[in-house]
């Protein structure tokens, strides 16, 4: 187990160094940059910020003094807020983004795997329909239409959370954007729980202990929950990433302080320090849970640990 | 008759009960899915649904008396009126509703076919070639699309199209080179079982070079998976679509889709509801029913869930 770790941390931190040059690659190739204005800047002004920012070295030594900063912890000034370096800004939302992230992830997926294991256990019974229907509506409404609608309902006819904005602390104020978020990634986890979990209650070995007389809770806490979590833990790595995505959009409808509102100004302004700091840290989050769900998974599946 | 055995005359007659049609007739594979599919009503309702939608986005513009970017002056921000011809209100430019959601679905259906096009051709060639080479060529690839998975795949269209322009091809291209992953997965692993069955082992023995054995003979083995896998990708890719729209980066104005509509709409919905009704309830009616359809689909094709 513990090889099997360590081999999975090692062969993450490539993956982590070819994002983070194809992200820089990509955003400096463009054409434009961050200070391209309404006003054109005098020469002199933009060739002594472009020597400040180091834009006029070549790219490939711009390349490697962004890595050597960013293995110090260091992801460079913005070039749009001046007062702030791109690790405060994102230190400053970094809090927030996790809180709302993995508040909703946890949510989610427990009320997914309830949701999904529920249903199974009922298959074709009328909780297994009202279930799935819920989980339906749940997957197609996007989540700024989920948003829009909540806001509305419940914060302005029904006034019974506030519409958007943050209090430090304030728990009503994250009842609707972490309510989105939740929706649908539970009704994916459900989905897949819903199917692994059928299949599983249809195998031989659930008839055998069914057979020597087990008792429905039993069946399921000792035979069919852990077989049937795997296709679901294989899920939870895309969902968070689907998940943070998610908060770009509920962050902006909800006028909440976290990253995501960051980053799409950033990329329209070519703000290319907070735009790759932004992404990396994203990126980083994500690897980091799926390192997290790869070990669960070999938990889980002896067999995948020695591949 | 003279030559004839027992099993010349069992089929003789057989054929001879063909023609005047009172024998039983064998179920072909494609026949049999598609009775499964014609029982499934909810898949049933979901096509002509879809159809309607289709038609709504594609032959309604013509009938409407205004188009998409013609301003009535005389009804600016107005709820549904059937006299002026604005059968579902006019937005803050006095641009009739009807025909905006019409362009706008018509857009969103553009995207997606084209996307899914895109995602279904890189998909299937790249899973084809990483499961048919296997070995290190199948690892290294594979791995690619581990990586391309670990990453926040959206902030990179955004990136991209942040950088080379809101130009709609690009958006198209760009949802498509990203919504590949998962059918390679799925085609690489049907992949390595088809190329262990005889017919391919024949076509190499008879020389065939391994571009012609994948294009000819493991390719149109793929058909079921491709086609139910590039049916939910359809919604998926739609999803994509509005969210870019939503987030100001989609088609340009005064061309629309169904998520630029909604984004339109929704800070405006207290005061002019019709704004924010009409393209939302056609964007999920359309993502609903395509769901209903892939998962019909996967239903009648995939023996393994039967």
């Amino acid at each position: 187990m513990f090889g099997y770790v360590t081999r999975r941390v090692l062969s993450a931190i490539p993956i982590a160094l070819i994002a983070v040059t194809a992200c820089f690659f990509i955003l400096r190739l463009a054409p434009g940059g961050p200070f391209d204005g309404e006003r054109a800047l005098p020469p002199v002004t933009l060739a002594n910020l472009r020597a400040h920012y180091n834009l006029d070295l070549p790219l490939i030594q711009q390349y490697f003094i962004y890595v050597g900063r960013l293995l110090q912890g260091d992801f460079g000034p913005s070039m749009v807020y001046n007062d702030f370096t791109v690790a405060e800004m994102l230190w400053i939302g970094l809090p927030f983004t996790l809180m709302l992230g993995f508040s909703a992830f946890i949510i989610g997926t427990i009320v997914g795997l309830v949701a999904g294991a529920f249903s199974a256990v009922n298959q074709n019974k009328w909780p297994d329909y009202v279930l799935v229907m819920l989980v339906m509506v749940g997957l197609v409404i996007p989540n700024f239409l989920m948003a829009a609608v909540l806001q509305l309902v419940f914060g302005v006819y029904l006034d019974w959370f506030p519409a958007g904005g943050w209090q430090a602390g304030s728990i009503p104020h994250l009842v609707l954007p972490i309510t989105v978020l939740v929706l649908p990634h539970a009704g994916r986890t459900a989905r897949l729980m819903r199917g692994s979990m059928i299949e599983v209650l249809g195998t031989n070995y659930v008839r055998t202990a069914r057979s020597k007389g087990l008792g429905q809770r039993l069946i399921l806490a000792r035979h069919a929950i852990k077989p049937a979590l795997l296709p679901v833990v294989s899920y939870l790595g895309p969902g968070l990433s689907y998940l943070l995505t998610g908060s770009l959009v509920v962050e902006q409808v909800f006028a909440l302080p976290g990253i995501g509102k960051y980053f799409i100004s950033a990329a329209l302004n070519r703000d290319y320090g907070l735009v790759l700091g932004t992404t990396i840290l994203y990126m980083f989050i994500i690897l980091a849970v799926n390192l997290i769900v790869d070990v669960i998974y070999a938990w889980l599946d002896p067999k995948v640990r020695y591949h | 008759m003279a030559g004839i055995t027992g099993k010349d005359a069992v089929l003789t007659e057989y054929a001879r009960r063909l023609e005047t049609l009172d024998a039983p007739k064998g179920r072909s594979l494609t026949q049999d899915a598609i009775r499964r599919l014609v029982r499934n009503t909810a898949a049933v309702i979901s096509v002509f649904v879809v159809a309607a939608i289709v038609l709504f986005a594609f032959v309604g513009p013509y009938l409407l008396p205004w188009t998409y970017g013609e301003i009535d002056w005389s009804n600016i921000r107005k709820p549904p009126n059937f006299e002026a011809g604005h059968f579902a209100g006019t937005d803050q430019n006095g641009r009739d509703m009807l025909a905006r959601i019409m362009q706008g679905t018509q857009m969103s259906l553009i995207v997606a076919g084209v996307a899914t096009l895109v995602s279904v051709i890189i998909g299937v060639i790249y899973g084809a070639v990483a499961g048919y080479f296997g070995g290190k060529v199948d690892a290294v690839m594979m791995r690619f699309v581990d990586i391309m998975y670990a990453l926040p795949y959206i902030l990179f269209v955004i990136i991209l199209v942040v950088i080379f322009g809101r130009n709609p091809v690009l958006l198209f291209v760009g949802i498509g080179c990203l919504e590949w992953l998962t059918m390679a997965r799925i085609v690489r692993g049907q992949t390595l079982s088809i190329k262990e069955r005889e017919f391919v082992e024949a076509a190499k023995a008879g020389g065939a070079k391994p571009w012609t054995i994948i294009m000819r003979h493991i390719v149109p083995n793929l058909t079921g998976p491709v086609v139910i896998y590039a049916t939910l990708t359809v919604p998926e890719i739609i999803l994509t679509e509005s969210f870019l729209s939503y987030l100001g980066l989609g088609v340009q104005e005064p061309q629309t889709s169904l998520g630029t509509l909604i984004s339109f709409g929704s800070p405006v919905a207290e005061t002019l509801p019709w704004m924010l009704i009409g393209p939302a309830v056609v964007l999920v009616s359309l993502l609903l029913c395509l769901t209903y359809i892939g998962d019909g689909l996967r239903d009648a094709l995939d023996p393994k869930d039967r």
